[in-house]
């Protein structure tokens, strides 16, 4: 009963907005800088170091009234990757899906090429990603590759 | 309008390289022509490069082109703070095509994709030289008779090479088996290798260069070791003159053997291999003419066909 109880409270109490679990514990507070919510006005529940049969331990962000667009999830999904994301409207789940890696980053990964045209031109940055054992990005002007742990965004 | 830019040659197939090929023969055989005699090319050099800029302004005038553009950026707006994209937008108004060269890697790329005009990439910073490659590649297929099969030797400096990678990447699908002969310190990097590994492409690592090392090649493809690519000066100055190529080393070299070199060579290639059949880097550097006269008309859509009539 006990143990129900701390579930509701993590997250059913969202007439609408979003979700996102499955967070390493030392990636929240960079998520929740990512996600600007520093200046987001809305009621936010930020939880760290929760149970998590998965994971041992977790962070968890949820955002009332806030729904994210594909763009911000590419931010996260960059800084780490399988988190999930639940979306609640009218106290209904009604999208739950894990993030991943889109295949292409727009404007999202800074080159880390110096002399990259992407670092000289007020210009969007495009890079695709790869599975190749690990994940590398790899710049579609300069064609240099960095793995994901070691990339910048923008 | 299809964007018919060439930024890279690296993906090419066979069949396209093969009509460039055939196009560059077509131009050989009669340079001087007026199929372009209603166009005007622009060659943007936003970083000096005197051979390239008059190869390409040589192709244009041969296919009677008129030429406009600049040879340093120092004259340019770009001193003034405008932006890549700007001068294109702004040379695209004047232009059929636009030869460029730039510091900048992928400043190719991103011109072609903020214009329809056509633009030929004549160089990126260390990324992207097609119109080089484009020309090794008529090089080889004009003194071997094909790209199939070949056994290619690249010496000197195979790490910052950037015309042995892209030699490299373009005679991938011929079969090729590569000799990579360089120093420790400037080896062929392992993203290259792992290429030709993925590919099932033979490649021998070697640091000794001899007479005897060489004698099975088909082509022997020189760069230069330079000296500030090292960051061991005592590394440079044992290696310094272990590769350089002796008159005396051709000893043992099969008949068909044509030594390539990029130029400007300093002190790679001893002069005393200059009169040797093998030599032909010099013939190698009018080949560019013909690759950049394929190039140009390729961009503006004339086929080889057209070129026969």
């Amino acid at each position: 009963m006990a143990k129900n109880i701390y579930k509701d409270l993590l997250v059913a109490a969202l007439q609408n907005g979003s979700v996102i679990d499955h967070i390493p514990t030392d990636k929240l507070f960079t998520l929740v800088h990512l996600l600007q919510l520093e200046d987001c006005p809305n009621p936010i529940t930020i939880g760290n170091n929760l149970e998590s049969s998965k994971m041992g331990k977790k962070g968890l962000i949820k955002v009332a009234d806030k729904f994210f667009t594909d763009a911000e999830l590419s931010r996260l999904a960059v800084v780490c990757p399988n988190m999930r994301l639940t979306v609640i409207r009218d106290y209904e789940v009604v999208e739950k899906r894990d993030i991943l890696l889109p295949e292409e980053l727009i404007d999202v990964v800074k080159c880390a090429n110096p002399v990259c045209i992407t670092n000289n031109e007020p210009m969007k940055t495009r890079f695709t990603v790869h599975t190749d054992g690990e994940n590398v990005v790899k710049c579609h002007y300069c064609g240099k590759t960095q793995t994901i742990g070691n990339i910048k965004l923008k | 309008m299809e964007n018919r830019s060439i930024v890279s040659i690296a993906g090419y197939s066979k069949e396209k390289i093969q009509n460039l090929l055939d196009m560059a023969t077509e131009f050989e055989k009669q340079p001087n022509r007026t199929i372009l005699h209603d166009k005007v090319v622009a060659t943007l050099f936003f970083e000096p490069s005197t051979r390239t800029r008059l190869s390409f302004e040589t192709a244009a005038n041969r296919l009677g082109a008129r030429v406009i553009g600049f040879t340093d950026p120092k004259v340019t707006s770009s001193t003034k703070g405008e932006t890549l994209k700007d001068t294109i937008k702004m040379v695209s108004n004047y232009a059929d095509v636009i030869v460029m060269r730039h510091r900048l890697e992928g400043a190719a790329q991103y011109a072609s994709e903020v214009t329809n005009v056509p633009i030929i990439n004549a160089g990126d910073g260390s990324n992207l030289h097609p119109s080089q490659t484009m020309l090794d590649l008529y090089s080889i297929y004009k003194t071997q008779g094909t790209l199939e099969n070949l056994n290619i030797y690249m010496v000197g400096d195979l790490k910052y090479g950037r015309t042995v990678h892209s030699l490299l990447m373009s005679m991938a699908p011929y079969n090729p088996t590569f000799h990579f002969i360089a120093p420790k310190e400037l080896e062929m990097p392992s993203e290259y290798k792992k290429f030709l590994d993925d590919r099932g492409i033979k490649y021998i690592e070697q640091q000794d260069f001899t007479e005897d090392t060489i004698a099975d090649a088909d082509i022997l493809y020189m760069t230069r070791v330079q000296k500030e690519r090292f960051s061991d000066l005592m590394e440079y100055e044992r290696v310094k003159d272990a590769y350089i190529l002796k008159a005396d080393m051709l000893g043992k070299c099969r008949d068909n053997m044509k030594i390539l070199h990029p130029l400007p060579r300093v002190n790679e290639i001893e002069y005393d291999v200059d009169d040797s059949k093998h030599a032909y880097y010099f013939q190698q550097a009018q080949n560019g003419l013909y690759a950049r006269q394929a190039l140009i008309c390729d961009v503006l859509g004339i086929t080889l066909e057209e070129l026969k009539k």
